[in-house]
């Protein structure tokens, strides 16, 4: 593909060479010895992103300068990427197939055989960076499986998804979900979607015990396995946010709510122990152990919050056709997680001052180029994170979703790079499906508000015209920092989410 | 037309004094049981009234052909009861038959089993009705697709199965019985049954088990057009029911939720796209080092990234299906035991629902008799013959008169290929030597999106031109699909074109597509490369705009001829008005 002619379709692209000032959207991958990066070229000006399409070298080749080294795809055409250096290919980072940013490192290039192993150290210790591309590339042309393979999707799926029509004649119906077996000889049976999930899903097969015949891996298997994985008890992703929050709501916020269990250190002897003085263990009652290095960064983050003058507004809102957009969207792989993210996302483009912070000096006021928008996500071990979903108002709804499903995966076994979980200018704390009312959240540092969304349910009230009706609602409370807006900001922004939610159809265009 | 036709008919009727013959001398209705003393009564002439004695019985168009009757009046010695008799009414019978009376020859055609062969009842023609059905499925659930254009579509897609496999059985059905109808209107005879060979110029025929059907026909030329079957290697138990071929896949009558699909031609990969499409998971066995063999390896890639790669497919390449053991639907998995193509080591086996062999296609030809008339099958069963499709014998002697077009002698094992061999065999027969330009012929996967090609490969023209010494003349132009507007307008941008041409003379070598209707794109190409025609020819066609077709002329437009080196010859005057025009002075 190396000779094409674009006809009528944007500006001239040539050369492919990538450019040297392509901008790094990471300052933590500097690049000061022999190994040097091939980025992802920006091949046109619409260009965000691009897919290997194939990689023409392998790790270990040779490479000079100017030879072509990878084609990759881009929302035009495919194209040559050509090697800068001279050296020897190190690891490859994006895969055939998977996408990477424009400007992130796609492999890295070794100058003599000395630095091979430096090169490979360095893809590694990029560490979460291979994960998203693959993940990302395996979630585009699942798309068309999972259209296509009306039985492969997941269990919960299945019961409104109809199989394929019983065949006639010699078909009989497939036998119910049997409970999986493991089979007997060893061997591992996996269908060819399955193993397509495993990898993206990075389950291994070897440890699953197959549902179909014979003790057969299927799609829903693997399903079922990276769910129960991630999740402990929780089947879709959206449910791991929520046991967060449970923890969160409770113990900072202690004071407002009962709290639901008994944590130990905040409520069992508020007062009594001055701040900062050493911890008699005599004086306490019960079990004690120290924090995690997680609970104590969330603790020292919370003592933070106790210096920024928060106020509330609070908020019913109309869930009807979000929640019928969510059953819609949700065989597709679209999280309720992820449409709240992109309608807080949407609300925050126009309201500038809400995605704000107030300066750690307490100066001046921080406009955000960025909508990164964190979603708390509780961690198996108790803790709790954030992971951000960058640029939550541009992004399309399945690509978020995508992410988001990547991000709480990795944030599971904690493979979040710093950027992935605190570079968020607003956070969504959503206790919703443990049916809490409502509730109220503590503002993250570095941000300037924080939206608590209770659980939806069906409500009697008044519509428009005073007539008595039915709706299913639910309270959203949104936490903001008074120092850089006013009530009126806030209540604006609330206006607008609540009118997104309440005609949710513009968040999948 | 046919109108004009018969009237010319019916003069020539009028004014031949054979037409007083009595109807029941038409050879459609007393086909077994011809009077032999007529014949020898009627002499020379005999042929001639038989086609008119013919046309008129039947009504039917069928042109006179004064110049070769004249030619056979003077040079046989015999006579038959038949110009020509076809054996085998596939597509390529059919094809030759129809060219046959346009001819001017007398006609019948011998099928022992269904009218349409091969092609109509249980290959091209059943499977584009799946495809058509399976492909509307796969667009209607690509929500992602319909999306971009602005569609959603409400609640889920859909399908049954049956309804399905009832269009494809109906479509074939009635391809069948036009095809028939067809021959019928021309007046050509049908006759049913299975042919032998009994000399040079005699057919027997007849059903096993029928004594009212078959009888023994003379010919003055004879064509075998008896097509192909799946061939399936040994090893593999055929049970019809979880180990098919494409012979019992096309009626679809269950849909395994696994398939495994030995070979990856265009057959395997046509199944894979619809049981893809209607949620089926496929593995594919290959003994070939890559999928695809023959394709174009840079269409092959991309087809890979298009067509295997998004969907439920899996694959095994470097092996062969050494062993199956067929199961039992839903209750006992079919065992595919695996070998290793080099090391003949057992690497590895599946255990699938369904397995469906495609590895290609054996010639019938068994049973025909070829001994009668000295020639045999080779190895493998293909019927040998020379450029003019005429038989040889085991000595590569011509059998004179006997002629095999299609699958039976293996050339080029495509429906219309077939029909194309037939109208150059039946050329050959009328004293005008032809011979078909295989490299012109096209060929297209029904893929979703399609592929198609004519000609050389890429691989295939750089050998051909390091061997026809101009290796520097090939040149080789390629555009996306991505470029053309109107495969942006269906959002289908995902495609690629190319054509190998030289770069010194402008001829083609081949064409290959990979995009949105690439199947009807390729006769561009074919056709030009049929008749001759140069890249600098083609690049005064003009192409609606914006069509698919832009394709090709995108294809066209990019490519570089070098400028002869002799001066220009003088420009030809188009307009009869110009022609005094005198020519300005340098």
């Amino acid at each position: 593909m190396d000779s094409l002619r674009l006809h009528s379709c944007g500006p001239a692209l040539l050369p492919f060479r990538v450019p040297r000032a392509v901008p790094r959207p990471r300052t933590s991958i500097t690049v000061t010895n022999a190994v040097k990066e091939i980025f992802m070229p920006a091949l046109s000006s619409t260009m965000t992103e691009g897919k290997i399409v194939s990689w023409l070298k392998s790790p270990g080749d040779k490479i000079s300068k100017g030879e072509s080294v990878v084609v990759v795809e881009s929302d035009k055409a495919d194209m040559d990427v050509e090697s800068f250096n001279d050296g020897i290919l190190g690891s490859i980072v994006t895969e055939e197939g998977g996408t990477a940013n424009v400007g992130e490192a796609i492999a890295f290039i070794a100058e003599t055989e000395a630095e091979l192993e430096e090169a490979k150290a360095k893809a590694g210790s990029n560490g979460a960076a291979p994960a998203p591309a693959p993940a990302a590339q395996a979630a585009v042309p699942a798309e068309a499986p999972q259209a296509a393979a009306a039985p492969a999707p997941a269990p919960a799926a299945t019961a409104t998804a109809p199989p394929p029509p019983a065949p006639s004649a010699p078909a009989p119906a497939a036998p119910p979900a049997a409970a999986p077996v493991k089979r007997s000889d060893g061997r591992v049976i996996a269908t060819p979607y399955a193993k397509k999930l495993a990898q993206q899903l990075k389950v291994d097969l070897a440890s699953l015990a197959g549902s179909g015949p014979a003790g057969r891996i299927t799609a829903s298997d693997v399903e079922a396995a990276s769910n129960g994985a991630a999740g402990g008890n929780g089947a879709a992703p959206a449910a791991a946010p929520a046991a967060s929050q449970v923890q969160q709501a409770a113990k900072p916020a202690g004071s407002a709510q009962p709290p639901q269990r008994a944590p130990p250190a905040p409520t069992a002897a508020p007062g009594s122990v001055p701040e900062g003085a050493p911890t008699t263990v005599s004086e306490l009652k019960g079990r004690t152990e120290p924090f995690t290095s997680m609970q104590a960064a969330i603790a020292k983050n919370m003592i933070q919050s106790l210096k920024v003058p928060e106020f509330r507004v609070s908020y019913t809102i109309t869930t009807g056709k979000l929640d019928a957009l969510s059953k819609k969207l949700k065989p597709k792989g679209v999280t309720m997680t992820a449409l709240l993210a992109k309608a807080a996302g949407t609300a925050l483009a126009k309201h500038e001052v809400v995605n704000a912070a107030c300066t750690p000096d307490g100066q001046g006021i921080t406009y955000n180029d960025h909508i990164n928008v964190a979603v708390a996500v509780s961690m198996p071990d108790g803790g709790l994170i954030t992971p951000v979903l960058k640029d939550a108002h541009s992004t399309d709804i399945y690509q978020l979703s995508r992410s988001w499903s990547d991000l709480v995966k990795r944030s599971r076994v904690k493979q979040l790079k710093p950027d992935e979980y605190n570079s968020g200018t607003f956070t969504i704390s959503n206790l919703g499906m443990f049916g809490a009312d409502t509730f109220d959240a503590i503002l993250q540092p570095g941000t300037g508000a924080i939206l608590a969304v209770g659980g939806s349910k069906p409500t009697v009230t008044a519509d428009d015209q005073g007539r008595i009706c039915v709706l299913k609602q639910m309270t959203c409370n949104l936490t903001c920092d008074h120092r850089i807006m006013s009530g009126v900001a806030a209540a604006e922004f609330m206006q607008t989410f609540k009118a997104i939610i309440e005609d949710p159809d513009q968040l999948t265009f | 037309m046919l109108n004009a036709q018969r009237t010319q008919l019916g003069q020539l009727s009028a004014q031949s004094a054979w037409c007083t013959l009595p109807h029941q001398t038409c050879p459609r209705k007393t086909q077994q049981s011809r009077p032999q003393a007529w014949r020898s009564s009627l002499g020379l002439i005999q042929p001639r009234w038989q086609q008119a004695q013919c046309v008129l019985l039947t009504k039917a168009s069928s042109r006179p052909a004064a110049h070769r009757r004249e030619l056979r009046l003077q040079t046989a010695a015999h006579s038959y009861d038949y110009d020509l008799i076809i054996i085998g009414c596939g597509v390529g019978g059919h094809g030759a038959a129809l060219h046959a009376v346009e001819c001017g020859l007398k006609v019948a055609v011998l099928e022992g089993h269904d009218v349409g062969g091969t092609c109509v009842n249980r290959g091209c023609v059943p499977s584009k009705a799946l495809l058509a059905a399976s492909g509307r499925v796969r667009d209607m659930k690509n929500a992602m697709h319909l999306k971009s254009l602005g569609i959603k579509v409400a609640g889920n897609v859909e399908f049954d199965r049956q309804s399905i496999a009832d269009h494809a059985n109906q479509l074939a059905s009635s391809i069948k019985g036009n095809l028939a109808r067809s021959l019928e209107a021309l007046g050509v005879d049908m006759l049913v049954g299975a042919a032998k060979l009994a000399g040079p110029h005699s057919v027997k025929y007849g059903l096993p088990g029928r004594v009212d059907v078959g009888g023994e026909i003379t010919g003055q030329d004879i064509m075998i057009a008896t097509g192909s079957v799946p061939f399936v290697p040994p090893g593999i138990p055929i049970d019809g029911k979880t180990v098919f071929t494409s012979d019992h896949a096309l009626k679809m009558d269950w849909l395994p939720k696994w398939i495994a699909i030995i070979g990856s031609g265009y057959i395997g990969l046509e199944f894979s796209d619809v049981y893809t499409a209607l949620g089926s998971e496929v593995t594919f066995v290959e003994a070939m080092p890559d999928l695809m063999p023959g394709f174009d390896k840079e269409i092959a890639r991309m087809a890979q990234r298009l067509l295997i790669n998004p969907r439920s497919i899996d694959w095994h390449t470097n092996v062969f299906a050494t062993k199956v053991i067929p199961g039992e639907p839903g209750v006992k998995p079919v065992i595919i035991e695996l070998t290793d193509a080099k090391t003949k080591q057992v690497v590895d086996s599946l255990e699938v629902d369904a397995c469906l062999v495609a590895t290609g296609r054996a010639p019938y030809t068994q049973g025909l008799g070829l001994s009668a008339i000295g020639a045999a099958p080779d190895r493998r069963g293909f019927v040998p013959v020379n450029d003019y499709m005429q038989v040889l014998d085991e000595k590569n002697k011509v059998v004179p008169h006997v002629y095999c077009i299609g699958d039976a002698n293996g050339k080029f094992m495509l429906a219309h290929a077939a029909s194309a061999q037939g109208i150059s065999a039946v050329e050959n027969m009328c004293g005008r030597p032809h011979v078909l330009d295989h490299l012109s012929v096209p060929a297209a996967a029904f893929t979703h999106p399609e592929v198609s090609f004519v000609g050389h490969t890429e691989e295939a023209a750089r050998e051909a031109a390091q061997k026809g010494g101009f290796a520097d003349k090939l040149a080789v132009t390629k555009t996306s699909f991505k470029a053309n507007s109107k495969a942006l307008a269906e959002k289908e941008g995902e495609g690629l074109a190319k054509m190998m041409y030289r770069k010194d003379t402008g001829e083609i070598l081949g064409v290959h597509i990979i995009g949105l209707h690439a199947a009807d794109l390729i006769h561009e190409a074919s056709n030009a490369m049929s008749t001759k025609q140069t890249v600098q020819d083609l690049k005064f066609s003009v192409h609606t705009h914006p069509t698919l077709s832009e394709v090709l002329d995108e294809l066209i437009k990019t490519s570089h001829v070098d400028p002869p080196a002799q001066k220009r010859p003088e420009p030809k005057v188009l307009d009869p008005k110009l022609k005094d025009l005198q020519p300005l002075p340098a």
